[in-house]
Formats: structure tokens, sequence, C-alpha cells
């Protein structure tokens, strides 16, 4: 049953995962996308990593999706067949992700993946990962992004503001 | 074998039955299988039988409000109306627009019906009586409602009308705003109650008292930034008939159109049911069954939202944003700080809940305070402006 469901689940994933850089179309690209990040969430149910799944369609549907969408309909001839794919800088573009296709395969095949379960993951969960994060482990990591985000933040608001 | 016939436990029991009946000739998986897919049903069922009461109890508490009667010509005092209602949708014509993205158009009425729907999963209609008890419960119904504002975005860019489109920016505007001080709430009632899970939540406010009691400030922002949330007036400023016609739906007809229709009254219905859990001790009640005292008190808030909507005029969408952001974002920080502050230093849970209402009070009066002064600095500079 668990099988089944986790095929499913992949094969939508990686169908529409498909369609996003195939399409044409780059708004149905980007609602491709939400059932993509939506299908992954659904992994991590699997994995009975609820948080996870939680943060990851709060995230990155609610938030950066909706941010994408939002940049494809301000930006200009869209919708026109006529307007070519490709710009001048293709080549550059190319490059780039050539290179980071390079490093996530060269990450993916050198990490030790586990072959038998790890275990059930504890009830307080949750609890647990708030008090690690906070730990001394990962409290610098922790406090530097969020140091990172007020400056994003900051940094937000001075642009906008009038003068 | 103990009596599990009590009216408490009706639908469990029910489900027992069932399921014991189901596994006397099928095999195990394939009885988990027809009891979860029976569980979706029974959820959309009642998704929809509550549409059609809460379509009827609009017109009638809008007519009552204008002094009018309402729908009284088909049943005894109308009763029948959101039938006749749902069979004009079913048999209208189905328009599609020439220059409408079709995909887009399709796609937008069933990404949101079905993001309002999954929010069901969590709401905690009575004692043992939720659908998945997720010990994430909160999270997971901010996060499947942040699906909707994808919907309404498809909607308004695939309807290909500057109305609709319009609709599509506000609903990112003030979808995203209303989001921060609604998590910021959510968060307080959480660290109250130690858990995410909609059952634990209810619990709790069982040792400490319904939440509204302790935080009424909290309570407050909630109610505000959840009514906009949901789209409710006076923050309806994506369907705004006066300014934008009908905003992303402008364009649909038929049963797309009803299918917004069920998502706006299936969110006003879980919105509603959440701030009961959160604030109003969910299905915590004496005498009445657990179910019977979840769908009173929600009925009761929806009755609230209602009221609003028939009283309040709306307001515009700068103002929307204003209040948002330079109100409600701060008010809600203070608040999660204070909660935050009370609840790790006072261990005592009776001066802690007290101390909590002092402070939440206070909050109320400070807010309300620095408001009424940037109002009067802003008449005051409008009258300067006038006499130079």
């Amino acid at each position: 049953m668990a099988q089944a469901i986790f095929i499913i689940l992949s094969l939508i994933t990686l169908g529409c995962a498909l369609v996003v850089v195939t399409n044409r179309n780059l708004f149905h690209s980007a609602l491709y996308l939400a059932f993509v990040f939506v299908g992954v969430a659904g992994l991590y149910f699997m994995l009975q990593a609820e948080f996870f799944a939680g943060i990851q369609v709060l995230i990155y549907v609610g938030a950066i999706l909706t941010l994408i969408i939002f940049a494809i309909m301000l930006s200009r001839d869209l919708m026109n067949p006529n307007v070519r794919g490709f710009n001048r800088q293709w080549w550059a573009a190319a490059i780039v992700a050539g290179l980071l296709f390079v490093v996530l395969a060269v990450v993916l095949w050198r990490a030790p993946w586990p072959a038998a379960p790890v275990g059930e993951p504890s009830a307080d969960f949750i609890a647990e990962l708030g008090q690690a994060l906070v730990s001394p482990a990962y409290v610098l990591p922790f406090e530097v992004v969020s140091i990172l985000l007020l400056a994003a933040l900051v940094g937000s608001i001075l642009i906008a503001r009038e003068r | 074998m103990e009596n599990i016939w009590t009216i408490e436990n009706l639908w469990n029991a029910i489900g027992t039955v069932l399921r014991n009946w189901l596994a006397g000739f099928l095999p195990a998986w394939l009885v988990t299988l027809i009891m979860d897919l029976l569980v979706i049903v029974v959820l959309l069922a009642i998704g929809i039988v509550a549409v059609l009461v809460l379509s009827f109890m609009e017109r009638k508490v809008a007519a009552r409000a204008g002094d009018r009667y309402g729908p009284n010509r088909w049943g005894p005092y109308g009763l029948l109306q959101p039938f006749a209602d749902a069979i004009k949708m079913l048999i209208k014509e189905d328009i599609i627009p020439h220059v409408a993205d079709r995909f887009s158009f399709n796609l937008a009425p069933v990404i949101v019906t079905v993001g309002a729907v999954m929010t069901y999963a969590v709401l905690p209609f009575g004692r043992d009586m939720v659908a998945a008890n997720l010990n994430i419960g909160i999270l997971y119904f901010a996060a499947v409602g942040s699906l909707s504002i994808i919907g309404l975005l498809t909607a308004g860019w695939g309807s290909r009308n500057k109305y609709a489109l319009i609709s599509a920016f506000r609903a990112v505007a003030q979808l995203i705003t209303y989001e921060v001080p609604v998590g910021l709430c959510i968060i307080c009632v959480v660290m109250l109650a130690g858990s995410l899970s909609t059952q634990d939540i209810v619990l709790a406010q069982q040792e400490r008292g319904w939440f509204f009691l302790l935080m009424p400030g909290i309570f407050i922002l909630y109610f505000l930034a959840a009514s906009a949330e949901m789209i409710r007036c006076p923050f309806d400023l994506l369907e705004a008939d006066s300014e934008i016609i009908a905003g992303h739906f402008i364009e649909y007809s038929g049963m797309k159109f009803a299918l917004f229709f069920l998502a706006e009254y299936i969110h006003l219905f879980a919105g509603s049911a959440m701030m009961v859990t959160l604030f109003f001790g969910g299905w915590l009640g004496p005498w009445l069954p657990s179910w019977l005292w979840f769908l009173i008190k929600t009925f009761v808030v929806i009755f609230v939202f209602m009221w609003i909507r028939n009283t309040f005029p709306r307001i515009r969408i700068d103002q929307v944003l204003k209040i948002g952001w330079k109100v409600m974002v701060p008010a809600g920080l203070v608040g999660l700080a204070i909660t935050g502050f009370v609840d790790k230093l006072i261990a005592d849970k009776l001066i802690a809940g007290v101390v909590l209402f002092i402070c939440n009070i206070g909050l109320i009066i400070g807010v309300s305070y620095l408001m009424g002064r940037a109002q009067r600095r802003k008449e005051m500079a409008a009258e300067g402006a006038a006499l130079r």
C-alpha cells in the first residue's frame, strides 16, 4: 500500500517537474511547480516528517511560488507566442545551470544513503527539533540566518521607502 | 460488550459498526481504504451541507439587518431556497471567455475548492472526532489555507479580465499581509497549549480556561486578521462589487462559479471552527454532546461575521494594507513577546493566566491609544495644510 502511494506520488512529482521545464508557457510552468511542491510535501508525509510537509507547503507554495507567479504576471509579453524563449545570454545561463547540475549530482552520488530504515521518529519530534535549533550545535547558524532575514527585511523597506 | 450507543459517541459508534461489518468479508487493507475514503466523503458532505445552511443563513441575516424578509417563497420560511440555488447553478450554461487561458481558467476553481475542503481534515468536530489528528494540525491548516492564494491568482490571470487581474494582485497583497498576524496569534495559542495538534489545544483549554479569556487582545487581533484571511467584510477587497465588480470570479458562470461560492463558505465555516478551537474551547461544554457544542459555537462565530458584514462599510485597499503592516504585525509581535515571557516566567498557571489577561488589556489600550494619536496627528497636519 505504502509502496503504491509512493510510486504514484513520485510519478506525479517527476511528471509535473518535467512539464515545468519543457512547457513554453511560463504561467503554466508555475502552476505545475505548485503540484511538484505539493508532491514533495506528500513524500515528506510518507517519511513521517509531517512538520516538514507543512512547512514545505507553507513556504514554497504559500510564499515563494506566489512571488514567482507575481513576477511572471508583472513581466511583459508573456503570452505572446512570437517572443523568443531565449535571449542573448542563454549560453551564460546554460553554463551556470550545468555547473549546478554537476554539483548536485556529485553531492547526491557521494551521500551515504541509509539502506535500512533509521527508525521511527519520536512522538515529541517538533519539540525536539525546536530545542535542537537553540542547542549549542545549531544556535550560531540559526541566529546568523535570523540576522540575514532581518537585513533583507530592512533592505527591502529601504528600497521601497518614498523619499 | 459496553454500550457504545450514546449521543456523545454517536458518529464514532456508526463508524465502528460499519468497520466491523466490512471486516467480516473484506481483507484488512481494503477495510482501511474504504473507511478512509468514507471519512473523506463525509467531510465533503459536511462541507456542502454547511454551505447550503450558510448561504440561507447569510441571506436571512442580511435581510434582518436590512429590515426585509429575505427568501420566503419556497418551503416554510423559504427553507428550500438553497436547493433552488444549487439547481440553478447546476443547469446554467458554462461560459469560457474567448481570450481566456483555458488551462488556468479551468484549473482555478479546482485549486480553490480543494484547498478549502482540505482544511476540514484537522477540525476537531468533537471528542475523538477529528479526521486526522496530526501533530502539526494548526500548521497544516495554515499551509493548506495558503493554497487558495494560488487558486485566486490563477483565476485572476486565466480570466484575462482587468478586474479579475486587479483582484488577483489584491489577493497577493492582502492575503500575504494578513498571514503574518494570523500566524503570530496562532503561535501565542500554541505556546500556551504546548502543542500544534488541534485536539491538544482543546484539551489544554479544559485545563487553563478558554484562551479568549486569557488573551482578549490576541483574540481581537486574530478575529480581525482572520476575517481578512477569509475575505470577509470589511476586508473583502478582493471581490469588492462596487470597485472591481466581483474580482477573480467575474468571468465564471454555472458550476465553476458555484465552486468559488462553495470555497468561500467552506473557508468561512473552517475559519470560524478554527477560531472556536483556538479561543473558545473547541468542543468543551457541559450537558450537551461535544459535537453539538462545537457546532453551536461555530455558528455563533459565523453569525458574528455575518453581522459585521451587514453593519460595517468596506475599507480601502491601502488602508487594509496599512493596518495590516503598521498596526497588526507590531501588535502581534508585542503580544507574542508578552505571551512568551509570562508563560515561561510564571510557573503557577492561575497567576500566569491573570497576568496574561492584564497584559492583554494593556495591549488593547496601548494599541488604541497609539492609533488614536496617529489619527489626531494626521488630522492636525491636514488642518495645518489647509490653513497654509
